[in-house]
């Protein structure tokens, strides 16, 4: 299971505050908790804060400073990803590409050059598809795009777009079947990723449903997910579905991890 | 018409470890052994790095060991009386890369012999070669808990490969392979998920995995080999996957024990027509090593100096491109 770390994020409030007055302490210490949580990247993310690169790479660095956790740099502006992918130590996940040829034309050329993955959500001009079907499509269309500039498939990570369940009750089920058909895609499959919080979205219990949502996504063949690496049920749920899914060996003390 | 590009692509390399100690690294070793960093199963050099060659230890042991058939011993000669001058043997004429000390002295079942005693061995092997050195508890828990700990210190420096941590005794090999600088050897029953389950718990004790070398026990063509294949295998292949717990380089204790089976015991005079044990045992204990290498083994024990000879022949034409 690869897990990405959420929380380096401008959407909370102790990193606004860190990123504004420059202190990276904020960060240091939160990066310190998600690796030992297991994560197996740092999301990071700039939000509304600022639209100046070395804002990212300062972040980037601050990161990289405390640990040596490869960085998801999330960013949908292709001139801050174009210097963030620079100041990694490490090849890193980009996060995200959708199917929009224009996005695909910016991404996946830097993602290629810089040996990144990338997070490929199954979006298109048309917005976020309905049905698992079309979600099945904009997939294909990434990764055909990211194999003719001779990305593997083990980088991309593709993202069946999840929805919150409280208001689109009906999706989470198209999600999971356009998940199951994303693993036949190539041998080895590509990654399959979501950002996990999304399905409980405004919901009572959020663990429980984020909790359960990933296990049945697992159980499809998700194999990552961005999600609160700090919350042990849930990292401990995902690893138990991967046993069961025969995905590792078994041990006394997997949940160790 | 194209054909497919079946080339298997792994995603994680199998850690690196080094045995032994020259002077410049703290020790006295004139050479030292390094195994592992495989990026692909094991002779598929079209398909991946295979950066360093098996290596063969030659099995020595603190006091003769006493139910080896005589074909055997008479195969070191004698030699086999002192662990220094067998040691010596196995470098010079046998031409083994390290030397694998098993502290047969020790064992309560056997000779009951002191740790200081096991040291004494430990030391006379270091000045007698030059090679890295491997050794082995006697088996019983309790008594290697008492003697790893001296003869680790009598070789302290020296980097040795020390055998074996187990789920119970796990936490005294770690703490003496950190406080004398030396790799472990961890140990499981013909169980994979124990296996996993010792590299959890050397890990969690802080004894960091790229030292240690996994053993899932050894088991002789014919009793069993098949079962210890298929974890080599499955082993090797979730390391490359990306388990970090499962990316180490692994030994076949084959000389220790191929040589307790009937096979390799009994002559034609108990099984007509099988041939002269003459012949027979070192092919058996040659035959068993081949197939460990093809499993993934890194390291192999051999006692038999034919055996050596064939399985060095054998690495050689694996690994020539």
């Amino acid at each position: 299971m690869i897990f990405i770390g959420e929380r380096i994020n401008t959407g909370f409030k102790t990193i606004k505050q860190a990123v504004l007055d420059k202190d990276p302490e904020p960060i240091r210490k939160l990066e310190k908790n998600q690796p030992n949580a297991g994560a197996n990247y740092l999301d990071v993310n700039l939000g509304a804060v600022s639209g100046k690169p070395q804002d990212m790479c300062w972040m980037i660095e601050s990161v990289q400073e405390a640990v040596e956790t490869p960085i998801c740099i999330d960013t949908n502006k292709p001139k801050i990803l174009a210097e963030a992918i620079k100041a990694c130590k490490k090849p890193p996940l980009i996060n995200s590409t959708t199917a929009a040829n224009d996005k695909l034309d910016a991404v996946l050329p830097l993602a290629a050059e810089h040996n990144a993955s990338v997070i490929g959500v199954v979006m298109d001009e048309t917005g976020t598809p309905n049905s698992a079907d079309k979600r099945v499509e904009n997939a294909g269309t990434i990764l055909a795009r990211a194999m003719e500039l001779g990305m593997p498939p083990q980088n991309i990570f593709l993202d069946p777009i999840v929805m919150p369940l409280k208001f689109t009750q009906d999706q989470a089920k198209e999600i999971l079947q356009a998940t199951r058909q994303f693993t036949l895609f190539s041998d080895p499959p590509p990654h399959i990723v979501c950002g996990l919080s999304n399905i409980s979205n405004d919901a009572l219990h959020k663990k429980l449903i984020n909790r359960i949502f990933l296990t049945m996504a697992i159980a499809n063949g998700m194999d990552a997910a961005i999600c609160d690496v700090t919350d042990r049920e849930l990292v401990g749920a995902a690893l138990t579905a991967e046993l069961i899914m025969n995905r590792e060996i078994y041990a006394d003390s997997y949940l160790r991890k | 018409m194209q054909i497919a590009d079946v080339k298997e692509k792994w995603t994680n390399q199998i850690n690196t470890v080094t045995i032994g100690a020259t002077k410049e690294q703290g020790g006295t070793r004139g050479s030292t052994i390094t195994v592992g960093g495989q990026t692909t199963l094991p002779f598929l050099t079209f398909e991946g790095e295979l950066p360093n060659r098996p290596v063969v230890a030659g099995v020595v042991t603190d006091v003769p060991p006493e139910d080896w058939p005589e074909v055997l011993k008479q195969s070191i000669g004698d030699e086999i009386n002192s662990p220094a001058e067998w040691a010596q043997k196995c470098v010079e004429k046998f031409k083994v890369d390290a030397i694998s000390l098993k502290l047969l002295g020790p064992d309560p079942s056997g000779k009951n012999l002191s740790a200081s005693e096991a040291a004494d061995a430990v030391k006379a092997v270091l000045e007698a070669v030059d090679v890295p050195l491997i050794m082995w508890g006697c088996g019983d828990e309790e008594k290697d808990n008492e003697v790893l700990p001296e003869c680790s210190q009598a070789a302290k420096g020296e980097n040795c490969l020390i055998g074996s941590a187990t789920e119970s005794n796990y936490r005294t090999l770690g703490a003496i392979g950190k406080a004398d600088k030396h790799k472990l050897i961890a140990e499981a029953p013909v169980d994979i998920n124990i296996a996993k389950q010792v590299n959890i718990l050397l890990d969690d004790i802080g004894f960091g995995l790229e030292d240690v070398v996994m053993c899932q026990s050894t088991a002789a063509l014919g009793y069993g080999f098949d079962y210890v294949y298929t974890i080599f295998e499955r082993v090797r292949t979730a390391g490359l996957r990306g388990d970090k717990l499962m990316a180490l380089p692994q030994i076949a204790n084959v000389g220790w024990e191929v040589w307790k089976v009937k096979e390799a015991q009994a002559d034609e005079d108990i099984l007509p027509r099988w041939g002269k044990l003459e012949k027979r045992g070192p092919l058996w204990e040659a035959t068993t090593a081949a197939g460990y290498l093809q499993a993934g083994a890194d390291i192999l024990t051999l006692a038999h100096p034919e055996a050596i000879a064939i399985t060095r022949e054998t690495i050689n034409e694996l690994m020539t491109e």
